[in-house]
């Protein structure tokens, strides 16, 4: 029988050799990361007498939503974690000076191609970006995985998303999912695993190809694959060591439903508050006055985000009335940018450059909102009190539309305020 | 556990995890985060719900963050269960494997209104409106999360299978 990505991985994971949606099965974890959730699933073990962990090479665990701790509260618990860590001989142990979760994953090389990762992070989906079945839970599985390596799935039923035609000048891929978020809503993936396909996915540079993988979550994605592509390997291979076999759907495999996408005439997008699919076309969205600009998060806070934000600010201004916060989603991307000289320019134009952390993108610190404020985010959800006051309005786009606005201090589309000064 | 009577409460469509427990008190003790609950859309909850209520909702209840804290913060405050046209993946199983009552059911948030009481067995999938004499079918829960429920979470079951085995 022909199967797709996610259902090769599953299979492989669990060691029979066919699934099908529908399926339940037990599958071996291959990697399960945590980041301070790790302090609740501590928690979990210690209610039931848990002292032991199945396996303390395969657990990864970061610092990275309240990094550094702001408060005694959050302070109590990276020191609970690092006892944790301590006692139990977990190998790969990251305080808080190295990033957000879904970034330093890869480039530490805990992501390869094929294998069963699971998360204590909703976004953990960005793992699909290198061919492998990436997927959030919470800290009661978590804590089941940390004492058994295993957790039952029911095989999900794959959805394809086609992407052709060449992406406009000035529009990223956070603006084909913003679009695709809009036009077939936030539940268009629900319990599915999403395959992106298409000349367009394989054009794509790995940190693009992330952001998609990532946002697929706010359509309701399990997982969110792309199959990996000799780009795949070879940056995976930069990374690490250890041995992996990319696996890849089968030509015949069959998909619940295709969508097909051509993207050379789509405008940059933006997600009006207070839903992810509450998404207009930048045109709508122009002239709306914004508070603050947020540049950063798992999303989009790699190199090439900080880049785009740096080509649009070079010889620019952030806007006086616009506190623009910038947040390098590692010290890795931190340090190429400042190479760069990115970060200069950025610092001169006036944003305030912070250490690599989640900041304000759930509402912990480094940026909150009060009541009656505006911000457009290069984050992923613009939920109502996400950044701080339930008063407050979110709106999210690609870097390129958030630098854009700072500039202005309002909604801008960045190919008017790039080519309409030329 | 499997069967549930209760007040209904009614909430429209994608409820996320940030409105349910907002970021910013995240870190907060369970006694303290629970104060917020549901707060930015419903503010005062925490005085007006009574143990035994229940949740009716639309459409994809508890989208958002993998945060356990959700569900958790929905029983401490009493609720006995959440009935919603459709949930998200990761709440609905964070749901079941701390023991809260989930059930998807598409039409239930017509058939409701806010007060009416509400009886749920969540092993035949019956939806009953006690006070205006109406029921609706669901799918019943499949019996992995059955079992789960009935030993009152994840881990209650992880150490019935285990016993010392795995807990030494």
């Amino acid at each position: 029988m022909p199967m797709t990505l996610a259902e090769k991985i599953l299979a492989r994971a669990s060691g029979i050799k066919e699934v099908a949606p529908g399926d339940y099965v037990t599958a071996k974890i291959d990697v399960a990361m945590a980041h301070e959730g790790a302090a609740w699933v501590i928690d979990e073990l210690n209610k039931i007498g848990i002292d032991r962990v199945w396996d303390p090479e395969r657990i990864v665990i970061m610092f990275d939503h309240w990094a550094p701790a702001p408060t005694e509260l959050t302070a109590a618990m990276h020191k609970k974690i690092r006892e944790f860590v301590k006692k139990h001989g977990i190998k790969y142990f990251y305080d808080i000076k190295k990033g957000i979760c879904h970034q330093i994953m890869h480039e530490l090389g805990h992501v390869r191609p094929g294998e069963l990762i699971v998360g204590t992070d909703s976004h953990t989906t960005t793992y699909g970006a290198f061919g492998a079945c990436g997927t959030g839970i919470g800290t009661t599985d978590m804590a089941v995985v940390w004492v058994t390596g295993e957790l039952w799935f029911r095989v999900p039923e794959s959805i394809k998303f086609c992407i052709v035609g060449r992406l406009p000048r000035y529009v990223m891929s956070k603006d084909v999912i913003l679009y695709i978020a809009g036009k077939y809503g936030t539940e268009v993936a629900q319990y599915k695993s999403i395959e992106f396909d298409g000349p367009t996915i394989m054009d794509m540079s790995i940190a693009s190809r992330m952001t998609l993988s990532n946002m697929a979550m706010e359509i309701g994605a399990k997982f969110a694959l792309i199959a990996p592509d000799e780009k795949t390997i070879e940056y995976v291979k930069s990374k690490t060591a250890k041995p992996f076999t990319p696996l890849h759907p089968d030509p015949d495999a069959v998909y619940e439903k295709v969508y097909e996408i051509d993207v050379s005439d789509l405008e940059p997008q933006v997600a009006f508050p207070h839903s992810v699919g509450n998404v207009k076309p930048i045109s709508k969205a122009e002239g709306i006055k914004i508070d603050q600009a947020f540049l950063g998060s798992c999303t989009n806070g790699r190199f090439e985000d900080l880049a785009v934000a740096a080509e649009i600010l070079k010889g620019r201004k952030v806007h006086p009335d616009v506190r623009m916060i910038v947040i390098p989603a590692s010290v890795e991307v931190y340090l190429e940018a400042l190479k760069a000289g990115i970060i200069d320019i950025l610092l001169r134009a006036g944003a305030v450059v912070c250490n690599p952390t989640c900041g304000p993108c759930m509402g912990t610190h480094l940026g909150l909102l009060a009541e009656g404020e505006r911000c457009i985010s290069s984050s992923n959800r613009n939920f109502k009190g996400r950044m701080g006051s339930p008063k407050a309005e979110i709106y999210l786009a690609s870097p390129y539309v958030v630098a854009a606005s700072a500039v202005t201090g309002e909604i801008t589309d960045p190919r008017k305020l790039m080519e309409g000064e030329k | 556990m499997l069967k549930v009577r209760g007040r209904v409460w009614k909430f429209g469509d994608n409820i996320d995890t940030d409105v349910i427990t907002p970021g910013q008190y995240l870190s907060l003790p369970m006694d303290q985060l629970k104060i917020h609950v549901l707060e930015p859309i419903r503010p005062g909850f925490i005085n007006l719900v009574k143990p035994g209520d229940v949740i009716v909702a639309g459409r994809n209840f508890g989208c958002g963050s993998s945060r356990e804290q959700a569900p958790r913060a929905l029983k401490e405050v009493g609720i006995a269960a959440v009935i919603a046209e459709s949930f998200a993946r990761i709440f609905f199983r964070n749901a079941i494997n701390i023991g809260l009552p989930v059930l998807a059911c598409e039409g239930v948030s017509k058939i409701f209104d806010e007060g009416d009481v509400l009886e749920a067995n969540f092993a035949s999938g019956e939806i009953k409106n006690v006070t205006k004499g109406v029921t609706l079918k669901a799918k019943p829960l499949p019996p992995l999360m059955i079992e789960i429920l009935t030993a009152g979470g994840a881990l209650e079951l992880l150490k019935k299978k285990y016993g010392n085995k795995t807990f030494s």
